[in-house]
């Protein structure tokens, strides 16, 4: 444990003295100062800052998380020369990537809510955005390892980082449209509830829009998704949920890890 | 001499007379819990055509009060008049009655009656100013009644169930009548309208009313002026009605699987001019209407703006706004037979090259995506995906599925006034 923690702090260090992070919190700021200055009007703000968070953050973190895996192959071929322990090793490299991009995502995200005293509208709506800002990173970056373990090719692993994000950001919901259509004449709204925690990128998105009161316009749907997400047990499943997609990756890729052949 | 003398005794006489004669035919009566007179069935009995009735502060509960006289009852300092859970409170069947001042109470639920704090029963100019009515099954009720005014009245029910609940103002079968400056609260509609000619509503406020904030049908000519329509169960409902007037109305929060800003059912020549639509689940539904003229209304953050079904044409949209709407309008068909132009579409991406304020390029309000929600409403879980937004960029590229003829060719680059 205490090597975990080296590591972590060491690989906190090095991520944060990337500028990326400083790069990410001031996107975020600034899009937040944005739209909060010129657009007026708080809920359509949080709409745009919605699309934001749940298309950009997969994206940067997929991304920056196979780069970065790469970029330390040979601190990590280093590391392994030492007696140390793989899984620590892993695990301090894993979570000093997540914390400090997440960080930075959640002080860049939170500043222009307390710059104009927006946080108590719709308190909600930004406790949900900021919690799913951090567990997608989380998510991604876990996917990202997952990648850039099995794949030593960095073009390649590079390319496979962007389709997986195509396909939830995406294709996903391609498809679940076409299931709309071609199941029409059944109930589909428990399979659509399945789906939709399938995805992160969905469930973030349908967990935020429930917060803004939308399922009225759903109509029947809408009814069933609010008793589903509106419930503890709803707000529990989406989590453990979200937590799976962070944990599965993450100790496949760390299995995968221990056996490695560098 | 005796020639002016004449004339002075005959004056006087004729003065004397005329006193006389005031008199008798305008009397006040007060009404009072220690006076001569406690009752205002007492008093009625006692007045003659014309009086008036004073009714002093105090608690008058008397069953049902018959007003079949022309008279004029106004309280001093609301009286409370009480019903006690049970009939009717006041039933009017004489013309020129007026009721001021009053607070009137508890009229009783039933099935088989319609009974109402204040009932105007085949007369006219009555009028129902200034008082209070507070859980009541109806509150004020005009069965044929004509050329009456009810202004400036608080109207609140304790209505929890649609069936258990009557309308707050309800007319049946009435004409000329005036319904200014009232609030109406928490009955089942706020203002029910049924076989109506020439009513005028203006200035009032309708609130968390079960059903309807406003509920007109079979109406004519009638006009809406500077009313707000606040968070009823179902909004505003307009049906089977030629030659209304709605305009400078606010319809604000009516938020729900089934509520309407406005709904329009068979409705024709009329007008919708420079209302407030602002988010309702669905701000103005149209079905089967017909040259029916919508401008300058501004429709903001409701989830549809506007929901125009294909049996309705020759309808003309100009100079409306449409900002923050989740949809601007669906349809249910490819056809459009109705006009839009000059309206302003905060979602509209195009350019003004000569600076004309109008864009260059066509705006095709209907998305893909409302065209997918209209035939499979489950689908409404993509909404904000980059997916959709996606499909609704290439539709308005190459329309395949969208009415092609369902365009603003003149869109304005900003909001009209």
């Amino acid at each position: 444990m205490k090597l975990v923690k080296e590591i972590l702090f060491y690989e906190i260090h090095n991520t944060i003295r990337s500028k990326w992070v400083a790069f990410y919190t001031a996107f975020f700021f600034f899009v937040g100062y944005g739209l909060f200055t010129f657009s007026g009007d708080v809920s359509k703000a949080y709409i745009s800052l919605m699309n934001i968070i749940i298309l950009i953050i997969p994206l940067v973190a997929i991304i920056f998380g196979s780069i970065y895996f790469y970029n330390s192959r040979e601190f990590i071929e280093m590391m392994l020369s030492q007696p140390i322990d793989r899984k620590s090793l892993y695990r301090g490299i894993f979570l000093g990537t997540s914390i400090p991009i997440s960080a930075g995502f959640a002080v860049g995200f939170s500043l222009p809510f307390f710059l104009f005293g927006k946080v108590n509208d719709q308190f909600g709506g930004f406790l949900v955005l900021l919690l799913m800002g951090i567990l997608l990173t989380f998510i991604f970056i876990a996917l990202s390892f997952l990648i850039s373990v099995r794949q030593d090719d960095k073009a390649k692993g590079l390319g496979i980082a962007i389709f997986i994000w195509l396909v939830l950001a995406v294709a996903y919901d391609g498809i679940v449209l076409l299931l709309i259509y071609l199941f029409q004449e059944y109930p589909l709204e428990q399979s659509m509830i399945a789906l939709t925690i399938l995805n992160p990128i969905d469930l973030g998105r349908i967990l935020f829009l429930m917060k803004f009161n939308i399922a009225a316009l759903m109509g029947y749907t809408g009814a069933v998704f609010q008793k589903f997400f509106g419930d503890s047990l709803g707000f529990i499943i989406s989590f453990l949920a979200l937590a799976a997609w962070i944990i599965i990756p993450f100790f496949f890729s760390s299995r995968y890890f221990k056996r490695k052949d560098f | 001499m005796s020639i002016p003398k004449k004339i002075t005794l005959s004056t006087t006489l004729a003065v004397v007379i005329f006193l006389f004669a005031c008199s008798v035919s305008a009397t006040t009566i007060t009404v009072s819990k220690n006076g001569p007179v406690k009752t205002i069935s007492a008093a009625l009995l006692l007045a003659n055509p014309s009086d008036t009735l004073l009714v002093t502060s105090g608690e008058y509960a008397e069953g049902n009060i018959l007003v079949n006289k022309k008279i004029t009852i106004i309280g001093d300092n609301f009286p409370v008049i009480d019903g006690k859970e049970e009939g009717e409170i006041f039933t009017v069947t004489a013309d020129d009655v007026h009721f001021s001042g009053l607070q009137i109470q508890g009229s009783g639920l039933s099935f088989l009656e319609e009974n109402a704090g204040i009932k105007l029963k085949e007369v006219k100019n009555c009028s129902i100013t200034n008082c209070k009515f507070l859980n009541n099954f109806f509150a004020v009720y005009l069965a044929k009644a004509a050329d009456c005014t009810i202004e400036n009245n608080f109207i609140k029910g304790e209505s929890v169930r649609e069936v258990t609940s009557g309308n707050g103002i309800h007319l049946w079968y009435c004409r000329d009548i005036t319904i200014i400056n009232n609030q109406i609260l928490n009955h089942r509609d706020g203002i029910y309208f049924e076989f109506v000619r020439n009513g005028k509503i203006q200035n009032n406020y309708s609130k968390g009313n079960l059903r309807y904030g406003l509920h007109f049908m079979y109406s004519d000519s009638c006009e809406y002026a500077n009313n707000t329509f606040e968070q009823n169960g179902a909004g505003v409902a307009v049906m089977y009605t030629k030659n209304v007037l709605m305009k400078e109305n606010h319809f604000i929060n009516n938020w729900g699987t089934t509520s309407y800003g406005i709904l329009l059912k068979d409705i024709s020549d009329s007008k919708i001019e420079r209302n407030i639509i602002d988010q309702n689940s669905v701000g103005l539904y149209m079905e089967g209407c017909g040259r029916v003229t919508i401008s300058n209304n501004t429709f903001s953050k409701n989830g549809w703006a506007l929901k125009l079904m294909a049996n309705s044409m020759d309808n003309y949209f100009y100079d409306n706004n449409f900002i923050a709407n989740a949809f601007d309008v669906s349809t249910n068909s490819r056809q459009n037979f109705n006009t839009f132009s000059k309206n302003y579409w905060a979602a509209y991406k195009g350019y003004d090259l000569n600076n004309d304020g109008y864009g260059d390029v066509p705006f095709r309000p209907v998305t893909m995506f409302s065209m997918i929600i209209e035939s499979q409403p489950t689908a409404l879980i993509l909404l904000h995906s980059l997916f959709i937004d996606m499909m609704n960029i290439a539709e308005s590229i190459i329309p395949a599925i969208t009415p092609k003829a369902l365009t603003d060719s003149q869109p304005r680059m900003r909001p009209a006034l």
